[in-house]
This record gives structure tokens, C-alpha cells and sequence, in this order.
């Protein structure tokens, strides 16, 4: 990867995350919780607010050039909104944002999140070092994407 | 205004001067003669004692840590200001209701459970809808699509109510509906299904929670502007107390509150805050205070600090009682009772070791009987990953028949009162419950505090404290921060079918396809009509508009359209 001067203020950039609750749900502890925690540890980080559509999470997510979505809901409705949320960014071509997800997750759906590329899952007890190293690391990826592309 | 800010500075005054104990100097003797020996003789290494609401815990509690008018401060059961329970026998004359929350999947499902429950023992229902019903979508909206049935049970019209309670004779049980925002549209479904059995509404008896305030603050589930809401509920509330007498329009509610993430003394409150904020609300509106305050009810939490919480539920009642007769101008008792729900803290459950939650559950119910409860829900060790299992339901509610008929707590009315530490947290608890009433006056009422975001962030904040708590081992949950087991076995959970969503878009279109459109149209505009002017009364308007099959979603865009939606304040 040359070092141009776009890339190396693009790289200093801190991680910069779009916490999300697509779906009806308002269960937000959780995601209130991860918004200090991410800004503790050094990230920049946007929250979509309440009952968003998946098509405002993507318009939000890419008017602000976050690196990753990271998505959270208790509801039980993970396998179709989060779904919802992956398909639409391929329908759109948009790969340099990643999908993270969070929540009620039973052990037996995340095989299906992981093939639409939506990662972690996490569940209730996760510890938040684990959390935030993950989507550093995803933020990391979707950064190389996107200089990759300049 | 000013006036108000008096009443609770002086309460907070009053209480802060009670509760500065003086110097006991027996104990300072002891201090330095027994305990300091012992110390330094074990090799004992200070550590921090806090409860959740960060009240630092004394090694001994003494008689000096209590004011001298302590027995005022307790009364006996039954009398004001109730700190030792309501009733004067209290589970000698009658047991707590044993009230399981229940709802998922079809009305078909529901109606099964509730049958079940009832056959189980169960005295009272209790009804959990899912999230499209909470936000008053119907189950064929693209935004419902997969959440269907998933957190409750989905209910569109009221077709969908007459199958939950099918078979059910409503003058034989009470019924307690978790729905807040569409509150009022399901207590006309409600209402039409009672008088479809033949029961004028005087027979019937039931709560519905209601309570908007604590959804701005912790739920999140809203339709309109809380000053929409507000109106709604004041007109639910004239209409009962004229029509309804038994029905509990506002179950004020803490839960959430605290599952949000507060402290025990957040919770406690920003509750009760809502409830004076109700009060105000039935006295503007007209009512005689004795009237309606009997039908206000709360609901509280109850978590894993075991006195914390008992003196938190006995701190409640004597602030309402103290609040209702001397703030508020209650003359009878019946006005200055708090009674309440309690439900185990779902929190406070772990996602790993999920057979653990038994012991958590048990230990979190005996609380809220030692708090003097009136009706009681203990959640299921699988509450954290989904829905209960049939199985899962039944080890809770048998949990409660134990500490009901097995352990003997319930021999004697109050048994902890007089205990040295119980009595100084539950004055202390109080104490800071009034340095906050004293703040959110301070800012112009508790809908200001909410509208500006103040209640929220205090919650955001205690939540991300504790979190880190966890996450540095200073707060110990089993088997997810401590004794954690590398090979946890998946037990089964309750999966709700993608055919729950199917079969209520097909009743949904069936109810549409022969109900009488212009009926459905004429009331929705009579609805209309009636919202658009606030002293009219909403209430028979809705009951018109449900019985003419009008579904959820129709009655509330209308109510969308009138009053508009509401963002809430950026707290992060």
C-alpha cells in the first residue's frame, strides 16, 4: 500500500462507528453502554437513534464514512433485520463498511449471521475488551477497503 | 413552583438531619478493642462495600444509626405511613398473586399458556405483547416483518384479543397487560370482550401499565409527543373512574427504569416522580385524590442486592404515603397505599451457566416478599436468551410457591423491621430520593427532566459505571465474570415460528376483508374528531373504532396524523 498523503490523515483517522437498533425495538442499554465504552477507547461514535429502517442505518452509515455498523437488538429479530440490513449494502455494492452485530443471539443463528458477513455477535456477558477488539479490528479492514479504493 | 421546590427541600432536609447519627462510643470501643485486634490478627485488606446505588456500607449498624423517631417512621402494618406493608396481616390473611408474565407467538399460543398457568396454580394473568403491538404496527407493516409474536403476543384487531381469551371468564380473573404507548386501544379491546361475555364493566378488573412517562425515560416505546400521551392517559383515567372502578389504568413502573440500567435509588425516584406526576395530572383533571389514587399502582424491580432491595420497597411506601397526605391532600388511607408488582430482575440473569438463575431468581423473590409485595413474577433461568420455556415457567413459579408455603417467611408481617441495618437503609434510600425529587423540581417538573434528556443520562451513567464494574471484577456475576465454564451446553430455548407471522397476516386480512368498511371509516373520523379537541373524551370513541375491527395501526395513524412522532433527546 503506497503511503500517499490522503491515506496517511485517512489512517490517523479513529475508528468511526455507527451504532445502530434497526428493527422495533427499544431495548438500548446496551448500546448506550457501547457508545461510551467505543469513545473511551479512542473511536469516533455516531448512534442512529431509535426504530431506524435498515435503509436509514446504510444512508446514515455512508453519508458519515463510518467504517463499521455495529448492530444491536434484543428482540429476537436479528435473523431477518440484521438480514435485512446486509442485503441491502450488497444490493447497494457498498463493501468497505463492516457489519457487526450484538444481542439475544442464540449459538445456533450465528453461523447463518457470519455467512452474510455480519460478525461477533456477541451475547449478554461479553466482556467489553472483547467487544471493542473486535471492532477495532473490523474497523481496520473496512479502513485498508476503503484506501484500497482512493 | 417555588411551593413545590419547598415541599421536597424541606423533606430532603428534614430526612438528612434524622439521618446523621451521632457518635456511639461503645462502638468506637469496640472498634479499637475487638475489631482492630481481629484485623490486623487475620491480615484483613480494606475493600470497597457499596450497593448498587453506591451507598457506602457500614461494618455494625447500631441503635445510633437510627433517629430517635424511628417508630413514627414505621407505624405498624396497615396504618400510615405503611413502611411495614399495606395490609395489616398482610401473607398471614393472603398470599401475593402469583403473576407470570406470558404472551408469544399467536393469540392461539397465548391463550394455550394462559390456560396452562391457570391450571398451574396461577391467580393472575399477565399478558406480554410483542414489539410491532408495543409500537402499534400492525403485523403486515414491512417494519413488523420478523418480529412477529418474538417478545409477546401479537395482537392487530381485536380478533386477535378474543383468541387470547377465548374460554376465559374475565369476572373470574384480573388480567395485567404490559402495553404502554396503544394502552388505551387495548383496554377498549379489553373492555368490548367483557361486555361481550355479559360483564358490565364494574365486574371486571385488571391494570394496564400505561405508564408513558417511563417509557421516555427507559422502554423507548412511543408513538406520539408525551404531551399526546399524557392527554390520552388522563382521559383513560377520567373514563375508568366514572366507568371502571376496578381497572388500574397506570401501573407506574420502575422495572424498566432499573433494567435500564439505574440504580436502586434511580429507580425508586424517577418512579415515584412519575407517579406524583400522575397525581397532579388526576387533580388537574379534576378528580378527587381519594378517588383516584387507589387505582394507581407500581410496579418494581427486584435485583440481586437483597436488602438494598427490600429497603427500597419499604422506603417507597412511606414516601408515596407521606407524599399523598401531606403534598397531595389525601384524607384516606386507601389513597396513600402503595401497592405494587415486582418482577426478579432479568438482568441480573447470565446468558452462561443459564440453570443458575434459579438460585439469582430465588434470592431476588424472597426479596420483594420481605418488601411486602402485593403480586409477584419470577422470571425464568432462560429470560436472558429468549422467551421462557414451558418448563423454564414452571421451576419459577414453583420457586414462589416455596417461599410462600415452605420457608416460613411469611409467618410474621414484616419480619426485618427493627433490623439496625435494614431500617438505616431504608431511611437512607429515602433520603436520596428526596435530594433527587429535590433536583428534577429544581428543573421544572419531571417531564422537563425527561424532555431534556437529564433522567436518561443519570441512568446511561450509573449503567456504564456498573458495566465497568464488571468488566474490572469489582462486581462478581457467576459463571460470566467469575467461574467461568469454557464448555457451556446450549439448552434448549423457545424459537418462535416464522408461521406465527403468517397466520396473523392471514387473520389480519380475513378480519379486513369482512368487517364493515364504512364502519370502520366513520368511527376512525369520529376518532379523529375526538382527538382534535382536548376536552373531549377519547375513550368511548376508541371502544367504537376496536369494535368496528378497525385495526391497531388505523387507530393510531390517526393519532399519528393529529399529534405527529417524536426523536428523543441525543443522550450520548
Amino acid at each position: 500500500m503506497a503511503a500517499g498523503k490522503n491515506q496517511s490523515s485517512s489512517k490517523q483517522r479513529p475508528p468511526k462507528i455507527l451504532l445502530a437498533k434497526p428493527g422495533i425495538d427499544g431495548h438500548d442499554r446496551g448500546v448506550l453502554v457501547l457508545a461510551r465504552a467505543f469513545r473511551d477507547a479512542g473511536m469516533e461514535v455516531l448512534y442512529a437513534g431509535l426504530l431506524p429502517t435498515p435503509e436509514e442505518v446504510i444512508d446514515t452509515a455512508v453519508n458519515e464514512d463510518v467504517d463499521v455498523i455495529a448492530m444491536s437488538l434484543l428482540n429476537g429479530a436479528h435473523l431477518t433485520v440484521f438480514k435485512r440490513v446486509a442485503d441491502l449494502m450488497k444490493e447497494r455494492g457498498i463493501d468497505d463498511i463492516a457489519l457487526v452485530g450484538g444481542g439475544t443471539i442464540p449459538e445456533e443463528d450465528k453461523p447463518a449471521l457470519e455467512a452474510l458477513g455480519i460478525t461477533g455477535n456477541y451475547g449478554p456477558g461479553t466482556p467489553l475488551s472483547t467487544i471493542i477488539e473486535h471492532v477495532q479490528k473490523r474497523a481496520a479492514e473496512a479502513r485498508a477497503k476503503k484506501l484500497g479504493q482512493d | 413552583m417555588e411551593e413545590d421546590r419547598g415541599f421536597w427541600h424541606s423533606k430532603l432536609k428534614e430526612a438528612s438531619e434524622r439521618n446523621s447519627s451521632s457518635k456511639d462510643a461503645n462502638l468506637e470501643k469496640w472498634r479499637k478493642n475487638t475489631l482492630k485486634p481481629w484485623e490486623d490478627k487475620t491480615g484483613y485488606k480494606p475493600r470497597e462495600f457499596i450497593n448498587s446505588s453506591a451507598i457506602e456500607i457500614k461494618d455494625v449498624y447500631t441503635k445510633n444509626d437510627l433517629p430517635e423517631d424511628q417508630d413514627k417512621l414505621l407505624g405498624l402494618p396497615g396504618e400510615y405511613p405503611f413502611t411495614r406493608g399495606v395490609y395489616p396481616n398482610m401473607y398471614r390473611g393472603k398470599e401475593w398473586t402469583m403473576r407470570m408474565f406470558s404472551g408469544f407467538g399467536t393469540p392461539e399460543d397465548t391463550n394455550a399458556r394462559l390456560k396452562y398457568l391457570i391450571s398451574h396454580g396461577e391467580t393472575g394473568l399477565s399478558i406480554a405483547f410483542d414489539m410491532p403491538t408495543l409500537y402499534a404496527y400492525d403485523c403486515d407493516n414491512k417494519r413488523a416483518d420478523g418480529e412477529i409474536g418474538k417478545c409477546g403476543v401479537n395482537v392487530s384487531s381485536l380478533k386477535d384479543m378474543e383468541v387470547i381469551f377465548d374460554g376465559i371468564d374475565l369476572s373470574k380473573v384480573t388480567t395485567s397487560m404490559t402495553i404502554n404507548a396503544p394502552a388505551a386501544v387495548l383496554t377498549a379491546m379489553y373492555f368490548s370482550i367483557a361486555r361481550r361475555q355479559g360483564l358490565s364493566l364494574d365486574k371486571i378488573g385488571g391494570t394496564v401499565q400505561a405508564d408513558i412517562l417511563k417509557e421516555y425515560i427507559a422502554q423507548k416505546e412511543w408513538i406520539y409527543p408525551p404531551e399526546a400521551h399524557i392527554r390520552i392517559i388522563r382521559d383513560m383515567m377520567i373514563y375508568c373512574t366514572e366507568n371502571v372502578p376496578r381497572w388500574n389504568y397506570i401501573s407506574i413502573s420502575g422495572y424498566h427504569i432499573r433494567e435500564a440500567g439505574s440504580s436502586a435509588v434511580q429507580e425508586l425516584a424517577f418512579t415515584l416522580a412519575d407517579g406524583f406526576y400522575y397525581v397532579e395530572m388526576g387533580k388537574n383533571a379534576g378528580l378527587d385524590v381519594d378517588q383516584f389514587a387507589p387505582r394507581l399502582s407500581f410496579f418494581f424491580n427486584s435485583s440481586i442486592n437483597f436488602f438494598e432491595e427490600i429497603a427500597k420497597m419499604r422506603a417507597a411506601r412511606r414516601i408515596w404515603a407521606t407524599a399523598l397526605k401531606e403534598k397531595y391532600g389525601a384524607k384516606t388511607a386507601r389513597a396513600m397505599m402503595l401497592r405494587f408488582h415486582t418482577q426478579t430482575s432479568g438482568y441480573t440473569l447470565t446468558w452462561q451457566q443459564p440453570h443458575i438463575n434459579i438460585v439469582r431468581t430465588a434470592f431476588e423473590g424472597l426479596a420483594a416478599v420481605l418488601g411486602g409485595t402485593q403480586s409477584l413474577h419470577t422470571n425464568s433461568y432462560d429470560e436472558a436468551m429468549a422467551l421462557p420455556s414451558e418448563e423454564a415457567v414452571k421451576v419459577a413459579l414453583r420457586t414462589q410457591q416455596i417461599i410462600a408455603e415452605e420457608t416460613g417467611v411469611t409467618d410474621t408481617v414484616d419480619p426485618l423491621a427493627g433490623s439496625y441495618y435494614v431500617e438505616w437503609l431504608t431511611n437512607k434510600i429515602e433520603e436520596e430520593a428526596y435530594r433527587y425529587f429535590d433536583k428534577i423540581e429544581s428543573m421544572g417538573g419531571i417531564l422537563e427532566a425527561v424532555k431534556n434528556g437529564y433522567i436518561q443520562r443519570e441512568i446511561a451513567s450509573t449503567s456504564y459505571r456498573r458495566q465497568k464494574r464488571i468488566e474490572d471484577g469489582k462486581e462478581v456475576m457467576v459463571g460470566a465474570n467469575k467461574y467461568v465454564e469454557s464448555d457451556e451446553q446450549p439448552i434448549n430455548i423457545l424459537r418462535i415460528p416464522k408461521e406465527a407471522q403468517d397466520r396473523q397476516i392471514q387473520r389480519l386480512n380475513h378480519v379486513k376483508a369482512t368487517r364493515d368498511g364504512k364502519k370502520v371509516s366513520e368511527s376512525l373520523a369520529r376518532l379523529r374528531k375526538a382527538m382534535e379537541d382536548p376536552d373531549t373524551n377519547i375513550m368511548p370513541y376508541l371502544i367504537e373504532a376496536v369494535e368496528s375491527y378497525a385495526t391497531l395501526e388505523e387507530i393510531s395513524n390517526v393519532g399519528r396524523e393529529v399529534y405527529g412522532g417524536w426523536k428523543e433527546p441525543i443522550i450520548i
